[in-house]
């Protein structure tokens, strides 16, 4: 750009629009922090023991109401934590014994004991949690919860056997 | 040097009127009144004649005005719950039970509140398609049109945002599954959500981000929009009904009577906003507004439905991948909306209804159309079709998205080609054919959504309702 063809006012004008675009830029700044979600509260986000690995048995499914989770015991003996959000539109998908299976009431969903979807319209399986197992202890973060396209048999965790 | 005095009557309680109200009440002439209407910080939201033709009911129903009515109503009511009712998971629905058992008139305050906010969302729409169909968006007034848009989409806000309100049941899941809608917007839809929400779930920090906006951002918008809104009616005037001979409604000719504003155009007001008004407290008095069980975060009800007024997105839901349904459609669809004024228009179908006899007969055509072809296709996709399990190699964005729409797509655009030819109709004409076969699969969408679905969101048939 030729420095010389910009007149005085010219770049008085630009300069005051960049100042009150910048103004503009650092007032929704200030206004998306200041709104943005604080940590969230109380058990749910952290890491909850869930008990020993034995209480658990094989085939099973307990559910976790503080933690929002719930804890499945594979009939391999692997562990693996699933959210109980619906990935679908969020409810709390409720888990069937008589029939083995998540169904969400909302909208039909339904989802293998691994989380896996039997029925649309979810879009994905149900989302898991991070399983750590310590000296028998089962362990679940529940700071993020992970996205999955396919249920994947790696994802389980099983107890160490003493050596 | 010389006084100058008043050379008004030195009567101090006459000073004081006048100094109050300059001009002289009851006016005694059309000029009195004009000045009246013009002086007047509330009626000079109206010019000070406006043509008589529009006067008539049958024209705009009141409709503008009685959203007006509404919002009034809904200001003082709302103001008033406030003073009785704590945004806090603890304190919510306790304040929801002391408010219809211990507050003195708590429960008819709720209800005008209630009954207003669920009115205001018909009336808006109502108000819409009166507008549209009397083509009074043309020009000059495609921006009002837009605005009035805009003003439906804060009314939908402001009844969701209040919806969350009583922390009850009904409260809580209808908020969960309206705000994961969010969640399929590509790429910033979680973060938007949990920007929202304050956090993952539906939670403390969404009641009082939702009071918030519920109380304050809201309402502000909207009365800001609304009053601009009005002041550019008062600019533009409103469009003249017309018969289908072209003469101006009401009279033998083309020519446009004008009469004063006060009292013609105020006390018809005035009488609908009376009978409005008790129509809606005598509705309050009779019919209380939903409380159900305190919000049970652990437990969601079966069926678990959103709001009624977005039971049309929700069944579409049902039938369309969720970045479809939630995102892609309602995007194509308010953006056609809010481009609909700036297509050509026929300039004889100005304050016609439904644009000239042929349009009638083809908006009717329209409509029965969708009344037999939505729930049609409603019930085939329930029964008959699984596109997902029929192309199990393809996405479900694919086989439940992209071609489920692009049928229904390449169906409209048959619709109006096939519509064109056998009325030989104009494209105004055809246009507004299928806005109304859209409208009516809008509003049959809805209806199927809250009467026909029961557990599991499981289709019933008519006779399993009853």
């Amino acid at each position: 750009m030729a420095a010389k063809d910009l007149s005085r006012r010219d770049f008085l004008n630009i300069a005051w629009g960049a100042a009150g675009a910048l103004a503009l830029v650092e007032a929704g700044g200030v206004a998306l922090s200041f709104f943005s979600p604080r940590i969230v509260e109380g058990e749910f986000g952290g890491v909850i023991e869930a008990g020993t690995a034995d209480s658990f048995p094989v085939g099973s499914v307990t559910p976790f109401t503080q933690g929002r989770f719930y804890l499945v015991r594979m009939q391999d003996g692997g562990f693996l934590a699933l959210y109980r959000k619906c990935t679908h539109l969020g409810c709390a998908v409720p888990w069937n014994p008589a029939e083995g299976r998540f169904v969400c009431p909302c909208h039909a969903s339904a989802f293998e004991m691994d989380g896996q979807v039997i029925n649309t319209p979810a879009p994905r399986p149900l989302d898991r949690f991070a399983v750590t197992i310590v000296d028998g202890i089962v362990k679940v973060d529940t700071g993020t919860p992970i996205q999955r396209d396919h249920s994947n048999p790696n994802e389980l965790v099983y107890v160490e056997m003493a050596t | 040097m010389t006084h100058e005095h008043d050379p008004r009557p030195e009567d101090l309680k006459q000073r004081v009127w006048e100094s109050i109200q300059r001009d002289e009440l009851p006016p005694q002439d059309d000029r009195g009144r004009m000045r009246l209407v013009m002086n007047n910080l509330v009626l000079h939201l109206h010019p000070s004649k406006v043509a008589k033709p529009t006067l008539k009911f049958t024209y705009t129903w009141g409709l503008g005005g009685l959203a007006i009515l509404l919002v009034a109503l809904l200001a003082a009511t709302g103001v008033m719950l406030m003073f009785v009712y704590t945004p806090s998971p603890e304190t919510a629905y306790q304040d929801m039970l002391k408010l219809q058992t211990e507050v003195w008139f708590g429960q008819l305050v709720r209800n005008v509140h209630h009954w207003s906010g669920n009115l205001l969302l018909i009336v808006a729409f109502l108000h819409l398609l009166r507008v549209f169909f009397t083509g009074g968006f043309r020009t000059p007034r495609e921006f009002n049109w837009m605005l009035g848009v805009v003003l439906l989409l804060l009314v939908v806000a402001a009844n969701f945002t209040g919806y969350l309100l009583p922390w009850d049941q009904l409260a809580y899941w209808a908020v969960t599954v309206g705000s994961s809608l969010l969640s399929y917007v590509p790429l910033i839809g979680e973060g938007l959500r949990n920007f929202l929400l304050g956090g993952p779930e539906v939670g403390a920090a969404t009641l009082t981000n939702f009071y918030g906006l519920h109380v304050a951002i809201i309402p502000l918008i909207l009365m800001g929009i609304v009053s601009f809104h009005i002041w550019r009616v008062r600019k533009d005037t409103l469009s003249v009904p017309h018969k289908l001979d072209g003469m101006v409604d009401g009279t033998e000719g083309t020519q446009v009577e004008k009469v004063t504003t006060l009292p013609h155009l105020v006390s018809r007001e005035m009488v609908f906003a009376l009978v409005m008004t008790g129509a809606i407290l005598l509705w309050s008095v009779w019919v209380n507004a939903p409380l159900e069980a305190a919000a049970n975060p652990d437990h969601s009800p079966n069926p678990a439905k959103a709001a009624w007024y977005f039971m049309g997105l929700q069944e579409l839901l049902l039938h369309f991948h969720p970045t479809f349904a939630a995102i892609i459609i309602p995007a194509l669809a308010m953006g056609a909306l809010i481009l609909l004024p700036y297509q050509r228009f026929d300039l004889s179908a100005e304050g016609v209804w439904f644009r000239s006899r042929k349009g009638r007969q083809m908006a009717l055509v329209a409509a029965l159309n969708a009344l037999i072809a939505v729930p049609l296709l409603v019930v085939l996709d329930e029964y008959v079709f699984d596109l997902a399990a029929l192309l199990p190699s393809l996405p479900t964005l694919i086989s439940n998205g992209v071609l489920p729409l692009a049928a229904i797509l390449l169906l409209l655009i048959g619709f109006y080609d096939g519509m064109k030819r056998l009325f030989k109709a104009s494209a105004c004409e055809t246009r507004q054919s299928v806005f109304v076969l859209l409208v009516v699969s809008f509003v049959v969408l809805t209806v199927i959504g809250i009467v026909f679905r029961g557990e599991g969101m499981a289709l019933m048939l008519p006779w399993e309702v009853l």
